[in-house]
Protein backbone atom coordinates (compact mmCIF):
# COMPACT_ATOMS: atom_id res chain seq x y z
CA UNK A 1 0.00 0.00 0.00
CA UNK A 2 2.77 2.40 0.98
CA UNK A 3 4.74 1.29 -2.07
CA UNK A 4 1.75 1.99 -4.27
CA UNK A 5 1.31 5.48 -2.80
CA UNK A 6 5.00 6.13 -3.31
CA UNK A 7 4.81 4.95 -6.91
CA UNK A 8 1.79 7.15 -7.69
CA UNK A 9 3.47 10.17 -6.09
CA UNK A 10 6.73 9.60 -8.03
CA UNK A 11 4.95 9.20 -11.37
CA UNK A 12 2.88 12.32 -10.73
CA UNK A 13 5.98 14.30 -9.69
CA UNK A 14 7.90 13.17 -12.77
CA UNK A 15 5.05 14.13 -15.10
CA UNK A 16 4.50 17.49 -13.39
CA UNK A 17 8.23 18.33 -13.50
CA UNK A 18 8.47 17.39 -17.16
CA UNK A 19 5.37 19.40 -18.03
CA UNK A 20 6.46 22.53 -16.16
CA UNK A 21 10.05 22.47 -17.46
CA UNK A 22 8.87 21.95 -21.05
CA UNK A 23 6.23 24.63 -20.58
CA UNK A 24 8.91 27.00 -19.23
CA UNK A 25 11.07 26.39 -22.31
CA UNK A 26 8.12 26.99 -24.62
CA UNK A 27 7.06 30.10 -22.72
CA UNK A 28 10.43 31.51 -23.76
CA UNK A 29 9.60 30.60 -27.36
CA UNK A 30 6.12 32.14 -27.04
CA UNK A 31 7.59 35.29 -25.55
CA UNK A 32 10.16 35.69 -28.34
CA UNK A 33 7.49 35.09 -30.98
CA UNK A 34 4.97 37.49 -29.46
CA UNK A 35 7.44 40.25 -28.60
CA UNK A 36 8.79 39.87 -32.13
CA UNK A 37 5.30 40.40 -33.57
CA UNK A 38 4.66 43.36 -31.28
CA UNK A 39 7.90 44.95 -32.46
CA UNK A 40 7.06 44.16 -36.13
CA UNK A 41 9.67 41.42 -36.34
CA UNK A 42 9.12 37.75 -37.08
CA UNK A 43 10.86 36.19 -34.08
CA UNK A 44 12.58 32.78 -34.15
CA UNK A 45 11.69 30.91 -37.36
CA UNK A 46 14.86 29.04 -38.39
CA UNK A 47 14.83 25.85 -36.30
CA UNK A 48 11.84 23.65 -37.09
CA UNK A 49 8.36 24.80 -38.21
CA UNK A 50 7.55 28.25 -36.70
CA UNK A 51 10.87 27.99 -34.85
CA UNK A 52 9.31 25.38 -32.57
CA UNK A 53 12.60 23.55 -32.04
CA UNK A 54 14.37 26.76 -30.97
CA UNK A 55 14.18 25.92 -27.20
CA UNK A 56 15.82 22.56 -27.92
CA UNK A 57 18.58 24.18 -29.96
CA UNK A 58 19.16 26.75 -27.20
CA UNK A 59 19.34 24.02 -24.57
CA UNK A 60 21.92 22.04 -26.59
CA UNK A 61 23.99 25.17 -27.13
CA UNK A 62 23.93 26.08 -23.43
CA UNK A 63 24.86 22.51 -22.42
CA UNK A 64 28.09 22.64 -24.40
CA UNK A 65 29.16 26.12 -23.33
CA UNK A 66 32.04 26.47 -20.91
CA UNK A 67 31.19 27.08 -17.26
CA UNK A 68 33.18 30.16 -16.38
CA UNK A 69 33.97 30.99 -12.75
CA UNK A 70 35.54 34.40 -11.98
CA UNK A 71 38.86 34.02 -10.16
CA UNK A 72 37.83 36.18 -7.20
CA UNK A 73 34.40 34.59 -6.88
CA UNK A 74 33.26 32.63 -3.83
CA UNK A 75 33.27 29.32 -5.69
CA UNK A 76 30.98 27.20 -3.51
CA UNK A 77 28.18 29.76 -3.38
CA UNK A 78 28.69 30.76 -7.01
CA UNK A 79 28.10 27.15 -8.07
CA UNK A 80 25.07 26.38 -5.90
CA UNK A 81 23.22 29.72 -6.26
CA UNK A 82 21.42 28.82 -9.54
CA UNK A 83 20.41 25.49 -8.01
CA UNK A 84 18.73 27.25 -5.06
CA UNK A 85 16.68 29.39 -7.45
CA UNK A 86 15.57 26.44 -9.57
CA UNK A 87 14.76 24.15 -6.63
CA UNK A 88 12.67 26.86 -4.97
CA UNK A 89 10.84 27.43 -8.25
CA UNK A 90 10.14 23.75 -8.87
CA UNK A 91 9.14 22.88 -5.28
CA UNK A 92 6.01 25.02 -5.63
CA UNK A 93 4.65 22.57 -8.23
CA UNK A 94 3.98 20.04 -5.44
CA UNK A 95 0.68 21.63 -4.44
CA UNK A 96 -0.52 23.14 -7.74
CA UNK A 97 -3.81 21.53 -8.79
CA UNK A 98 -4.31 20.88 -12.49
CA UNK A 99 -7.79 19.38 -12.47
CA UNK A 100 -10.45 17.19 -10.91
CA UNK A 101 -9.88 13.66 -9.58
CA UNK A 102 -9.64 10.88 -12.19
CA UNK A 103 -10.02 7.12 -11.79
CA UNK A 104 -7.17 5.05 -13.26
CA UNK A 105 -7.22 1.25 -12.87
CA UNK A 106 -9.76 1.55 -10.09
CA UNK A 107 -7.72 4.07 -8.11
CA UNK A 108 -8.78 7.62 -7.39
CA UNK A 109 -5.99 9.94 -8.48
CA UNK A 110 -6.18 13.70 -8.01
CA UNK A 111 -4.50 15.83 -10.61
CA UNK A 112 -1.98 17.44 -8.30
CA UNK A 113 1.04 15.89 -6.64
CA UNK A 114 -0.39 16.49 -3.20
CA UNK A 115 -2.89 18.68 -1.40
CA UNK A 116 -1.79 20.44 1.78
CA UNK A 117 -4.25 22.19 4.04
CA UNK A 118 -1.69 25.01 4.18
CA UNK A 119 -1.19 24.96 0.38
CA UNK A 120 -1.16 28.73 -0.11
CA UNK A 121 1.27 29.24 2.76
CA UNK A 122 3.49 26.46 1.44
CA UNK A 123 3.76 28.25 -1.90
CA UNK A 124 4.55 31.57 -0.20
CA UNK A 125 7.18 29.89 1.98
CA UNK A 126 8.94 28.00 -0.79
CA UNK A 127 8.86 30.80 -3.34
CA UNK A 128 10.27 33.25 -0.77
CA UNK A 129 13.43 31.12 -0.68
CA UNK A 130 14.15 31.66 -4.39
CA UNK A 131 15.55 35.09 -3.61
CA UNK A 132 18.51 33.44 -1.83
CA UNK A 133 19.71 32.11 -5.17
CA UNK A 134 19.64 35.60 -6.66
CA UNK A 135 21.25 37.39 -3.70
CA UNK A 136 23.98 34.76 -3.33
CA UNK A 137 24.68 34.78 -7.07
CA UNK A 138 25.07 38.55 -6.92
CA UNK A 139 27.33 38.50 -3.89
CA UNK A 140 29.48 35.49 -4.79
CA UNK A 141 30.26 36.80 -8.29
CA UNK A 142 32.39 39.54 -6.70
CA UNK A 143 31.20 41.99 -9.32
CA UNK A 144 29.64 45.38 -8.63
CA UNK A 145 26.86 44.95 -11.17
CA UNK A 146 26.00 41.49 -9.90
CA UNK A 147 25.97 42.70 -6.30
CA UNK A 148 23.67 45.63 -7.12
CA UNK A 149 21.34 43.28 -8.97
CA UNK A 150 21.22 40.94 -5.97
CA UNK A 151 20.60 43.80 -3.53
CA UNK A 152 17.81 45.25 -5.62
CA UNK A 153 16.25 41.83 -5.89
CA UNK A 154 16.21 41.22 -2.13
CA UNK A 155 14.66 44.62 -1.37
CA UNK A 156 12.11 44.21 -4.15
CA UNK A 157 11.12 40.68 -3.12
CA UNK A 158 10.54 41.62 0.52
CA UNK A 159 8.53 44.70 -0.40
CA UNK A 160 6.21 42.95 -2.81
CA UNK A 161 5.87 39.70 -0.93
CA UNK A 162 3.93 41.61 1.73
CA UNK A 163 1.48 42.93 -0.84
CA UNK A 164 1.20 39.49 -2.45
CA UNK A 165 0.48 37.83 0.89
CA UNK A 166 -2.09 40.46 1.88
CA UNK A 167 -3.90 40.10 -1.45
CA UNK A 168 -4.33 36.38 -0.78
CA UNK A 169 -5.85 36.90 2.69
CA UNK A 170 -9.18 38.03 1.19
CA UNK A 171 -9.37 34.87 -0.89
CA UNK A 172 -8.62 32.70 2.15
CA UNK A 173 -11.33 34.53 4.12
CA UNK A 174 -13.95 33.83 1.46
CA UNK A 175 -12.94 30.21 0.88
CA UNK A 176 -12.42 29.47 4.57
CA UNK A 177 -9.45 27.27 3.72
CA UNK A 178 -5.82 27.51 2.60
CA UNK A 179 -5.94 24.34 0.52
CA UNK A 180 -5.72 25.14 -3.20
CA UNK A 181 -8.22 22.42 -4.13
CA UNK A 182 -10.77 23.66 -1.63
CA UNK A 183 -10.29 27.27 -2.76
CA UNK A 184 -10.91 26.22 -6.36
CA UNK A 185 -14.00 24.25 -5.33
CA UNK A 186 -15.35 27.26 -3.42
CA UNK A 187 -15.55 29.13 -6.75
CA UNK A 188 -17.94 26.80 -8.53
CA UNK A 189 -20.68 29.44 -8.47
CA UNK A 190 -18.73 32.71 -8.70
CA UNK A 191 -14.99 33.05 -9.41
CA UNK A 192 -13.26 35.12 -6.74
CA UNK A 193 -12.13 37.74 -9.23
CA UNK A 194 -15.72 39.08 -9.08
CA UNK A 195 -15.72 39.22 -5.29
CA UNK A 196 -12.07 40.23 -4.89
CA UNK A 197 -11.26 42.51 -7.83
CA UNK A 198 -8.88 44.67 -5.79
CA UNK A 199 -7.02 41.63 -4.49
CA UNK A 200 -6.68 40.31 -8.04
CA UNK A 201 -5.11 43.56 -9.26
CA UNK A 202 -2.73 43.70 -6.29
CA UNK A 203 -1.83 40.05 -6.83
CA UNK A 204 -1.03 40.58 -10.50
CA UNK A 205 1.15 43.66 -9.90
CA UNK A 206 2.99 41.98 -7.02
CA UNK A 207 3.43 38.85 -9.14
CA UNK A 208 5.16 40.88 -11.85
CA UNK A 209 7.58 42.17 -9.23
CA UNK A 210 8.10 38.78 -7.57
CA UNK A 211 9.00 37.14 -10.88
CA UNK A 212 11.36 39.98 -11.85
CA UNK A 213 9.33 40.68 -14.97
CA UNK A 214 9.23 43.97 -16.83
CA UNK A 215 8.33 46.66 -15.78
CA UNK A 216 9.88 45.47 -12.49
CA UNK A 217 12.97 43.73 -13.92
CA UNK A 218 15.40 45.97 -12.04
CA UNK A 219 17.56 43.13 -10.68
CA UNK A 220 18.70 42.46 -14.25
CA UNK A 221 18.21 45.89 -15.79
CA UNK A 222 20.50 45.56 -18.82
CA UNK A 223 20.77 49.30 -19.46
CA UNK A 224 22.39 49.95 -16.09
CA UNK A 225 23.64 46.63 -14.67
CA UNK A 226 24.87 44.65 -17.72
CA UNK A 227 22.77 41.63 -16.77
CA UNK A 228 22.38 42.16 -13.02
CA UNK A 229 22.83 39.19 -10.74
CA UNK A 230 23.65 36.73 -13.54
CA UNK A 231 26.28 38.88 -15.27
CA UNK A 232 29.07 36.39 -14.57
CA UNK A 233 27.10 33.26 -15.35
CA UNK A 234 27.41 31.23 -18.53
CA UNK A 235 26.29 27.91 -19.97
CA UNK A 236 23.97 25.64 -17.99
CA UNK A 237 24.14 27.72 -14.82
CA UNK A 238 22.84 30.74 -16.69
CA UNK A 239 20.17 28.51 -18.24
CA UNK A 240 19.22 27.34 -14.73
CA UNK A 241 18.42 30.92 -13.68
CA UNK A 242 16.48 31.41 -16.89
CA UNK A 243 14.49 28.23 -16.34
CA UNK A 244 13.75 29.18 -12.71
CA UNK A 245 12.43 32.56 -13.82
CA UNK A 246 10.04 31.07 -16.35
CA UNK A 247 8.99 28.24 -14.03
CA UNK A 248 8.08 30.95 -11.50
CA UNK A 249 6.11 32.76 -14.16
CA UNK A 250 4.08 29.64 -14.91
CA UNK A 251 3.50 28.97 -11.20
CA UNK A 252 2.24 32.51 -10.72
CA UNK A 253 -0.13 32.16 -13.70
CA UNK A 254 -1.51 28.81 -12.49
CA UNK A 255 -1.93 30.22 -8.98
CA UNK A 256 -3.84 33.24 -10.31
CA UNK A 257 -6.11 30.93 -12.33
CA UNK A 258 -6.81 28.70 -9.34
CA UNK A 259 -7.19 31.40 -6.69
CA UNK A 260 -9.09 34.04 -8.62
CA UNK A 261 -10.41 32.68 -11.92
CA UNK A 262 -12.13 29.52 -10.73
CA UNK A 263 -9.46 26.98 -11.62
CA UNK A 264 -10.62 23.99 -13.64
CA UNK A 265 -14.32 24.34 -12.83
CA UNK A 266 -16.23 24.76 -16.09
CA UNK A 267 -18.52 27.79 -16.34
CA UNK A 268 -21.49 25.60 -17.29
CA UNK A 269 -22.06 22.78 -14.83
CA UNK A 270 -23.66 19.48 -15.73
CA UNK A 271 -23.56 19.72 -19.54
CA UNK A 272 -20.75 17.20 -19.96
CA UNK A 273 -21.44 15.16 -16.83
CA UNK A 274 -18.56 14.09 -14.62
CA UNK A 275 -16.72 11.47 -16.67
CA UNK A 276 -13.33 11.59 -18.36
CA UNK A 277 -14.56 14.20 -20.83
CA UNK A 278 -15.40 16.64 -18.05
CA UNK A 279 -11.97 16.16 -16.46
CA UNK A 280 -10.13 16.73 -19.74
CA UNK A 281 -12.25 19.79 -20.56
CA UNK A 282 -11.55 21.12 -17.05
CA UNK A 283 -7.79 20.78 -17.52
CA UNK A 284 -8.03 22.49 -20.91
CA UNK A 285 -10.13 25.28 -19.38
CA UNK A 286 -7.43 25.87 -16.75
CA UNK A 287 -4.77 25.76 -19.46
CA UNK A 288 -6.64 28.40 -21.46
CA UNK A 289 -6.70 30.76 -18.46
CA UNK A 290 -2.99 30.19 -17.84
CA UNK A 291 -2.22 30.93 -21.49
CA UNK A 292 -4.25 34.16 -21.43
CA UNK A 293 -2.38 35.26 -18.29
CA UNK A 294 0.99 34.38 -19.84
CA UNK A 295 0.02 36.39 -22.91
CA UNK A 296 -0.76 39.36 -20.64
CA UNK A 297 2.61 39.00 -18.90
CA UNK A 298 4.39 39.09 -22.27
CA UNK A 299 2.16 41.89 -23.55
CA UNK A 300 3.01 44.07 -20.54
CA UNK A 301 6.71 43.42 -21.08
CA UNK A 302 6.45 44.59 -24.68
CA UNK A 303 4.42 47.67 -23.69
CA UNK A 304 5.74 49.25 -20.50
CA UNK A 305 9.17 50.77 -19.85
CA UNK A 306 11.06 49.82 -16.70
CA UNK A 307 9.94 51.65 -13.56
CA UNK A 308 12.48 53.75 -11.63
CA UNK A 309 13.76 52.19 -8.42
CA UNK A 310 12.45 54.75 -5.92
CA UNK A 311 9.05 54.62 -7.63
CA UNK A 312 9.07 50.84 -7.38
CA UNK A 313 9.47 51.13 -3.61
CA UNK A 314 6.86 53.88 -3.42
CA UNK A 315 4.35 51.78 -5.35
CA UNK A 316 4.97 48.76 -3.14
CA UNK A 317 4.95 50.38 0.29
CA UNK A 318 2.63 53.38 -0.18
CA UNK A 319 0.34 51.89 -2.82
CA UNK A 320 -0.09 48.14 -2.75
CA UNK A 321 0.50 47.51 0.97
CA UNK A 322 -2.22 49.90 2.31
CA UNK A 323 -4.60 48.77 -0.44
CA UNK A 324 -4.01 45.15 0.56
CA UNK A 325 -4.90 46.01 4.18
CA UNK A 326 -7.95 47.95 2.99
CA UNK A 327 -9.07 44.92 1.00
CA UNK A 328 -8.90 42.71 4.10
CA UNK A 329 -11.11 45.14 6.04
CA UNK A 330 -13.53 45.47 3.14
CA UNK A 331 -13.76 41.68 2.80
CA UNK A 332 -14.40 41.24 6.52
CA UNK A 333 -17.12 43.91 6.43
CA UNK A 334 -18.67 42.34 3.33
CA UNK A 335 -18.78 38.86 4.85
CA UNK A 336 -20.33 40.23 8.04
CA UNK A 337 -22.96 42.32 6.21
CA UNK A 338 -23.87 39.37 3.97
CA UNK A 339 -24.42 37.26 7.08
CA UNK A 340 -26.80 39.97 8.38
CA UNK A 341 -28.91 39.70 5.26
CA UNK A 342 -27.66 42.56 3.07
CA UNK A 343 -28.24 41.89 -0.66
CA UNK A 344 -25.18 40.36 -2.34
CA UNK A 345 -25.36 42.42 -5.59
CA UNK A 346 -25.22 45.65 -3.56
CA UNK A 347 -22.09 44.47 -1.75
CA UNK A 348 -20.41 43.40 -5.00
CA UNK A 349 -21.22 46.79 -6.55
CA UNK A 350 -19.78 48.58 -3.52
CA UNK A 351 -16.64 46.45 -3.77
CA UNK A 352 -16.21 47.26 -7.46
CA UNK A 353 -16.61 50.98 -6.71
CA UNK A 354 -13.99 50.69 -3.97
CA UNK A 355 -11.65 48.93 -6.39
CA UNK A 356 -12.02 51.65 -9.03
CA UNK A 357 -11.30 54.34 -6.43
CA UNK A 358 -8.25 52.40 -5.23
CA UNK A 359 -6.95 51.99 -8.79
CA UNK A 360 -7.32 55.74 -9.41
CA UNK A 361 -5.18 56.31 -6.31
CA UNK A 362 -2.62 53.81 -7.58
CA UNK A 363 -2.38 55.52 -10.98
CA UNK A 364 -1.87 58.89 -9.27
CA UNK A 365 1.00 57.37 -7.32
CA UNK A 366 2.59 55.91 -10.44
CA UNK A 367 2.36 59.20 -12.34
CA UNK A 368 5.53 61.30 -12.68
CA UNK A 369 6.20 63.57 -9.70
CA UNK A 370 6.09 66.82 -11.69
CA UNK A 371 2.94 66.68 -13.79
CA UNK A 372 3.80 66.85 -17.52
CA UNK A 373 1.04 69.43 -18.04
CA UNK A 374 2.75 71.84 -15.65
CA UNK A 375 6.13 71.23 -17.26
CA UNK A 376 4.59 71.82 -20.69
CA UNK A 377 3.02 75.08 -19.51
CA UNK A 378 6.38 76.23 -18.12
CA UNK A 379 8.10 75.43 -21.39
CA UNK A 380 5.42 77.32 -23.31
CA UNK A 381 5.75 80.29 -20.96
CA UNK A 382 9.52 80.23 -21.43
CA UNK A 383 9.14 80.13 -25.20
CA UNK A 384 6.65 83.02 -25.06
CA UNK A 385 9.03 85.05 -22.90
CA UNK A 386 11.88 84.43 -25.32
CA UNK A 387 9.62 85.25 -28.25
CA UNK A 388 8.69 88.56 -26.58
CA UNK A 389 12.29 89.72 -26.24
CA UNK B 1 8.43 8.71 13.40
CA UNK B 2 8.84 11.78 15.58
CA UNK B 3 12.06 10.51 17.15
CA UNK B 4 13.45 9.38 13.81
CA UNK B 5 13.04 12.94 12.56
CA UNK B 6 13.99 14.65 15.79
CA UNK B 7 17.55 13.35 16.25
CA UNK B 8 18.94 14.06 12.76
CA UNK B 9 17.23 17.46 12.69
CA UNK B 10 18.47 18.36 16.15
CA UNK B 11 21.99 17.32 15.20
CA UNK B 12 21.96 19.40 12.00
CA UNK B 13 20.47 22.35 13.87
CA UNK B 14 23.19 22.28 16.54
CA UNK B 15 26.05 21.84 14.06
CA UNK B 16 24.67 24.71 11.96
CA UNK B 17 24.19 26.86 15.07
CA UNK B 18 27.84 26.37 16.01
CA UNK B 19 28.79 27.17 12.41
CA UNK B 20 26.87 30.47 12.65
CA UNK B 21 29.34 31.80 15.22
CA UNK B 22 32.36 29.87 13.93
CA UNK B 23 32.15 30.95 10.28
CA UNK B 24 34.79 33.50 9.25
CA UNK B 25 32.51 35.08 6.68
CA UNK B 26 29.32 36.85 7.77
CA UNK B 27 27.46 35.72 4.65
CA UNK B 28 28.10 32.10 5.59
CA UNK B 29 26.98 32.84 9.16
CA UNK B 30 23.68 34.13 7.80
CA UNK B 31 23.27 31.05 5.60
CA UNK B 32 23.92 28.67 8.51
CA UNK B 33 21.32 30.64 10.45
CA UNK B 34 18.86 29.86 7.64
CA UNK B 35 19.73 26.16 8.03
CA UNK B 36 18.96 26.36 11.77
CA UNK B 37 15.60 28.04 11.08
CA UNK B 38 14.81 25.41 8.48
CA UNK B 39 15.50 22.58 10.93
CA UNK B 40 13.21 24.24 13.47
CA UNK B 41 10.47 24.51 10.83
CA UNK B 42 10.85 20.81 10.04
CA UNK B 43 10.65 20.01 13.75
CA UNK B 44 7.37 21.93 13.99
CA UNK B 45 6.18 19.98 10.97
CA UNK B 46 7.06 16.65 12.59
CA UNK B 47 4.93 17.69 15.59
CA UNK B 48 1.94 18.36 13.32
CA UNK B 49 2.15 22.16 13.52
CA UNK B 50 2.15 22.86 9.78
CA UNK B 51 0.96 26.43 10.10
CA UNK B 52 3.76 27.32 12.50
CA UNK B 53 6.30 25.62 10.20
CA UNK B 54 5.13 27.59 7.15
CA UNK B 55 5.10 30.86 9.06
CA UNK B 56 8.57 30.14 10.47
CA UNK B 57 9.93 29.85 6.92
CA UNK B 58 7.95 32.76 5.47
CA UNK B 59 8.86 35.23 8.23
CA UNK B 60 12.32 34.16 9.38
CA UNK B 61 13.92 32.51 6.35
CA UNK B 62 11.97 34.41 3.71
CA UNK B 63 12.00 37.93 5.13
CA UNK B 64 14.22 38.54 8.15
CA UNK B 65 17.27 36.59 7.01
CA UNK B 66 16.98 38.09 3.52
CA UNK B 67 17.16 41.53 5.16
CA UNK B 68 20.20 40.40 7.17
CA UNK B 69 21.83 39.17 3.98
CA UNK B 70 20.94 42.48 2.31
CA UNK B 71 22.76 44.45 5.00
CA UNK B 72 25.74 42.07 5.11
CA UNK B 73 26.32 42.05 1.36
CA UNK B 74 25.81 45.82 1.19
CA UNK B 75 28.22 46.74 4.01
CA UNK B 76 30.78 43.93 3.62
CA UNK B 77 31.72 43.68 7.34
CA UNK B 78 35.05 42.00 6.50
CA UNK B 79 36.28 45.38 5.28
CA UNK B 80 35.28 47.21 8.49
CA UNK B 81 37.97 47.73 11.18
CA UNK B 82 37.72 45.20 14.00
CA UNK B 83 36.97 46.88 17.31
CA UNK B 84 35.56 46.06 20.72
CA UNK B 85 32.76 48.41 21.66
CA UNK B 86 32.98 47.61 25.37
CA UNK B 87 36.51 47.23 26.71
CA UNK B 88 37.10 43.72 28.07
CA UNK B 89 33.81 42.29 26.75
CA UNK B 90 35.56 39.13 25.58
CA UNK B 91 36.79 38.28 29.05
CA UNK B 92 33.57 39.28 30.73
CA UNK B 93 31.70 36.96 28.37
CA UNK B 94 33.23 33.78 29.74
CA UNK B 95 31.93 33.97 33.36
CA UNK B 96 28.55 35.22 32.07
CA UNK B 97 28.34 32.20 29.78
CA UNK B 98 29.11 29.93 32.72
CA UNK B 99 26.31 31.60 34.69
CA UNK B 100 23.86 31.08 31.84
CA UNK B 101 24.77 27.39 31.47
CA UNK B 102 24.36 26.89 35.23
CA UNK B 103 20.93 28.53 35.15
CA UNK B 104 19.82 26.42 32.19
CA UNK B 105 21.04 23.19 33.81
CA UNK B 106 19.23 24.13 37.03
CA UNK B 107 15.98 24.77 35.16
CA UNK B 108 16.17 21.57 33.11
CA UNK B 109 17.13 19.46 36.14
CA UNK B 110 14.33 20.80 38.32
CA UNK B 111 11.61 20.55 35.66
CA UNK B 112 8.87 17.98 36.19
CA UNK B 113 8.87 16.03 32.89
CA UNK B 114 5.70 14.39 31.73
CA UNK B 115 4.80 13.01 28.30
CA UNK B 116 2.41 15.10 26.22
CA UNK B 117 -0.90 13.48 25.32
CA UNK B 118 -0.62 12.26 21.70
CA UNK B 119 -1.66 14.80 19.03
CA UNK B 120 -2.87 17.72 21.11
CA UNK B 121 -3.13 19.84 17.97
CA UNK B 122 -6.39 19.88 16.03
CA UNK B 123 -6.18 18.87 12.38
CA UNK B 124 -6.87 22.36 11.12
CA UNK B 125 -3.94 24.34 12.45
CA UNK B 126 -4.88 27.70 11.02
CA UNK B 127 -8.22 27.79 12.85
CA UNK B 128 -6.60 26.65 16.10
CA UNK B 129 -3.84 29.27 15.96
CA UNK B 130 -6.38 31.96 15.06
CA UNK B 131 -8.60 31.02 17.99
CA UNK B 132 -5.63 31.02 20.35
CA UNK B 133 -4.35 34.43 19.23
CA UNK B 134 -7.62 36.29 18.83
CA UNK B 135 -9.60 34.69 21.69
CA UNK B 136 -7.45 33.25 24.48
CA UNK B 137 -4.39 35.47 24.13
CA UNK B 138 -5.78 38.63 22.56
CA UNK B 139 -4.30 41.01 25.12
CA UNK B 140 -0.69 39.69 24.98
CA UNK B 141 -0.99 39.68 21.18
CA UNK B 142 -2.04 43.34 21.08
CA UNK B 143 0.71 44.30 23.55
CA UNK B 144 3.28 42.56 21.32
CA UNK B 145 2.10 44.47 18.28
CA UNK B 146 2.36 47.69 20.28
CA UNK B 147 5.95 46.75 21.12
CA UNK B 148 6.71 46.27 17.43
CA UNK B 149 5.08 49.62 16.65
CA UNK B 150 7.36 51.31 19.20
CA UNK B 151 10.37 49.68 17.51
CA UNK B 152 9.23 50.94 14.09
CA UNK B 153 8.70 54.49 15.38
CA UNK B 154 12.14 54.34 17.00
CA UNK B 155 13.76 53.25 13.75
CA UNK B 156 12.04 56.06 11.84
CA UNK B 157 13.16 58.64 14.41
CA UNK B 158 16.77 57.41 14.22
CA UNK B 159 16.70 57.47 10.41
CA UNK B 160 15.24 61.00 10.42
CA UNK B 161 17.94 62.28 12.78
CA UNK B 162 20.68 60.76 10.60
CA UNK B 163 19.32 62.31 7.41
Amino acid sequence: MLLELLLIASVKSAIALLVVITAAAYTVWLERKLVGRMQTRIGPNRVGPFGLLQPLADAIKLFFKETFIPREADKALFLIAPGISLVAALLTIAVLPFGETVTVLGREIMLSITDLNIGVLYILAVSSLGVYGIVLAGWSSNNKYSLLGGLRSSAQMISYELALGLSLVGVLMLAGSASLREIASAQQAVPFVVLQPLAFVIYLIAAFAETNRAPFDLPEAETELVAGYHTEYSGMRFATFFLAEYANLITVAILASVLFLGGWHLPVVGVVGSGWLAVVLGVLWLLLKVLVLLFCFIWVRATLPRIRYDRLMQLGWKGLLPLGLLNIFATGLGVELLARGWPAPLLVAANVALTLAALELLFRLARPLAAPAAAGARAAAGAAARGGE
Amino acid sequence: MEAALFWPLALVAIVAAVAVIAARNAVYSALFMVVVLFCLALLYLSLGAEFLAAVQIIIYAGAIMVLFLFVITLLNPQALPEQEHLPGQRWLGLPLLGLLVLALVAVVASAAWRPLPPSTLPANNIVAVGQAIFRSYLFPFEITSLLLLVAIVGAVVLAQRRA
